[in-house]
């Protein structure tokens, strides 16, 4: 009797150990599986950046990035300088409509509003590049007379980023503390001020962040401006309609296929260069972000001694 | 008082930029439907069932019929279109999503905090990386590679019944459906990994914790808790990287070959979308003094926006119901 327990035991035991083993070895098999999944995606990048700097480095001349396009050769100072005044003009259109967004979503719009308003930005958010650019083309460059230029590029590129602005603006708000709110109304503060001077502050960290994401972005959109910005080979004119303006990602996708060689070196070396100044953005913003984060708490501690200062200023 | 006026200033200001994008999205339906109008009354239901692009001939004097100016000889059919941005976009998503899903799962588990932060600013690299960079890499790097490495290899493996059979057959220079789905696949991975990887983060420890005092190993907890969690979420950005990848147009435009008219015959058949047809083709539709081939891509273009729209909504709809945290907007930055 006792002997046939034991050996029921022994099986059983014998059972739970293999299912302990083969649990074991699942498990160390799925993680390894998982870690491939990690390697898939982290391959293309490092393939693409590799490819990158490599079709730009055999031909490359720091004198491109000082020369006027000419023809299907030269350089892409022209395009340098036109992508940098678009981005400079949508960084001021976007950060006023998308912040101003953000915070009337956050900070003032009921319920109801704030939702259709979110709604509405989300929308935006999803809608096709090319559809925006279309749009652009028909509305502004044919429907308004503006022809190819900065001001239908700059409306058409805002309109694409003033989404991210605005959830960026809106989620940094909601994570500021009711606490500061009921503080500064309690002082007495108008919604105006209680903004500027209290509620924004510990949020401008993630909402310039937000901004510089946005911008790399922008930088790298060709098929809003394809119809709306055109091309020249010229620098800029500081004029919002009836002067077409260059971008980097014209040249790669207008040169790629040329079968010119000097306009394919041009394609790639406009890559590299647009490659180059969107992760020198996203480093910007990873790095902005840490500065913000370090000095809140300083900036916690001066903005508690200030209130500390009014209230004993009222008293 | 002057303060109190500044403040109502301050608010109405605010109020008036606000409602910006909602005037903007209105504005942009508006001005597609009356430009697509004319389209629409011509091309009529048959655009949505059968397949040709037939401009007409622009050179002649153009003729009206149902009261739209129109080149004679033209026969616009969206089939194909409608067919390739789907197939392309759902390519993408069937490679990209089961990929994405096991990085976050690594990344939120496995990888110690002290990497994390450079594998979180990889994906934002890859999110940032512009879509003519990755049609560059696709067109002259990537495409070629695939048909001449692993095409074949597939091409005459694959048995030849049913479903497979698209898999077979001529593989083509690298230019076609699969090639710019497997470009797309890549382009919505930071979306999708990047919102899984949030998710997988925010589960309750607790609640982990008993399944591995319940003896559980790590993969078994995954399985009975962290998944279970996050699967509407993950759900949620794995249709948002859908509405992304029928959006995109760069990437799609320099890799899919650009074939008008027909549909894709086999997996790495030159194909088009909607989107890349009309940033290619818009130059050319100037050219018809009719302005019909114009509108017929804001025909194309509407139709593109109907789609995009309702899988973006669904995707929200989805998340709404069962998670707190918002989706990220857009591409996953």
């Amino acid at each position: 009797m006792s002997i046939a327990i034991a050996n029921k035991t022994v099986k059983q035991t014998s059972r739970a150990k293999s299912l302990l083993l083969w649990r074991k070895i699942t498990n160390v098999g799925f993680w390894s599986f998982s870690l491939i999944g990690l390697v898939l995606i982290m391959t293309p990048l490092l393939w693409l950046l590799y490819d990158v700097i490599k079709s730009a480095a055999p031909n490359w001349h720091f004198s491109v990035l000082f020369a006027q396009t000419k023809g299907v050769g030269g350089g892409i100072s022209n395009a340098i300088v036109g992508t940098l005044v678009i981005i400079l003009g949508v960084g001021i259109f976007g950060t006023l409509v998308g912040v101003s967004t953000g915070i009337y979503i956050a900070e003032y719009a009921r319920q109801r509003v704030s939702s259709i308003l979110k709604l509405a930005s989300e929308t935006l958010a999803g809608i096709p590049s090319i559809v925006l650019g279309y749009v652009g083309y028909a509305a502004l460059v044919v429907g308004l007379h503006l022809g190819f230029s900065l001001g239908a590029a700059l409306v058409v590129l805002t309109l694409m980023v003033l989404p991210y602005i605005a959830k960026s603006t809106e989620s940094a708000l909601a994570r500021v503390p009711t606490s500061y709110r009921e503080a500064a109304f309690a002082l007495g503060m108008t919604k105006t001020e209680a903004l500027l001077k209290i509620i924004l502050k510990p949020a401008l960290g993630q909402i310039i962040t937000g901004i510089i994401i946005a911008l790399a972005i922008a930088l790298g959109e060709t098929a809003p401006l394809l119809y709306t910005a055109g091309w020249s080979a010229f620098y800029p004119k500081l004029s919002f309609s009836h002067s077409p303006v260059g971008y980097l990602t014209y040249v790669v996708w207008t040169y790629y296929n040329q079968p010119f060689k000097s306009a394919r070196a041009l394609s790639f070396d406009s890559a590299l260069v647009l490659v180059v100044m969107v992760l020198f953005l996203i480093i910007f913003a990873k790095f902005v972000n840490a500065i913000f984060k370090r000095t809140m708490y300083e900036e916690v501690q001066t903005m508690s001694r200030s209130i500390s200062k009014r209230v004993s200023k009222r008293l | 008082m002057s303060k109190r006026l500044l403040d109502k200033g301050f608010r109405i200001t605010l109020q008036i930029l606000a409602v910006l994008p909602l005037l903007a999205v209105i504005a942009i339906v508006a001005v597609l439907i009356f430009s697509a109008l004319p389209a629409i009354t011509y091309n009529g239901f048959g655009f949505l069932i059968h397949s040709s692009w037939k401009p007409g001939n622009f050179y002649a004097n153009p003729i009206t019929s149902n009261g739209v100016l129109h080149p004679p000889g033209v026969n616009y059919g969206g089939l194909f279109l409608i067919v390739g941005t789907i197939a392309c976009a759902l390519i993408a998503v069937v490679i990209g999503v089961p990929v994405s899903v096991f990085a976050a799962i690594v990344l939120a588990r496995k990888i110690p905090p002290r990497f994390a932060g450079f594998f979180g600013l990889m994906l934002e690299a890859i999110a940032g990386i512009p879509s003519v960079v990755f049609g560059l890499w696709g067109a002259l790097t990537l495409g070629p590679y695939l048909a001449h490495h692993v095409y074949p290899l597939i091409a005459n493996n694959v048995p030849d019944w049913g479903f497979f059979k698209f898999f077979r057959g001529p593989t083509g220079n690298g230019e076609g459906l699969l090639s710019a789905g497997i470009v797309l696949a890549v382009m919505i991975v930071p979306i999708i990994a990047s919102t899984s990887r949030e998710l997988i983060k925010q589960v309750p420890a607790s609640t982990r914790d008993g399944a591995k005092a319940l003896g559980l190993t790590d993969t078994e907890v995954l399985f009975a808790v962290d998944l279970r969690w996050v699967a509407s979420g993950v759900l949620g950005a794995s249709v948002l990287g859908l509405g992304r990848a029928l959006g995109e147009t760069m990437a799609v435009a320099m890799v899919t070959g650009s074939s008008l008219g027909s549909l894709p015959k086999n997996v790495y058949d030159t194909m088009t979308t909607i989107a890349a047809t009309i940033v290619s083709q818009l130059d050319s539709a100037l050219a018809d003094t009719s302005n019909f081939a114009v509108e017929t891509l804001a025909e194309a273009a509407l139709l593109l926006m109907l789609i995009t729209l309702i899988v973006n909504l669904f995707a929200r709809l989805l998340i709404k119901r069962v998670s707190a945290t918002a989706l990220p907007v857009g591409r996953g930055l």
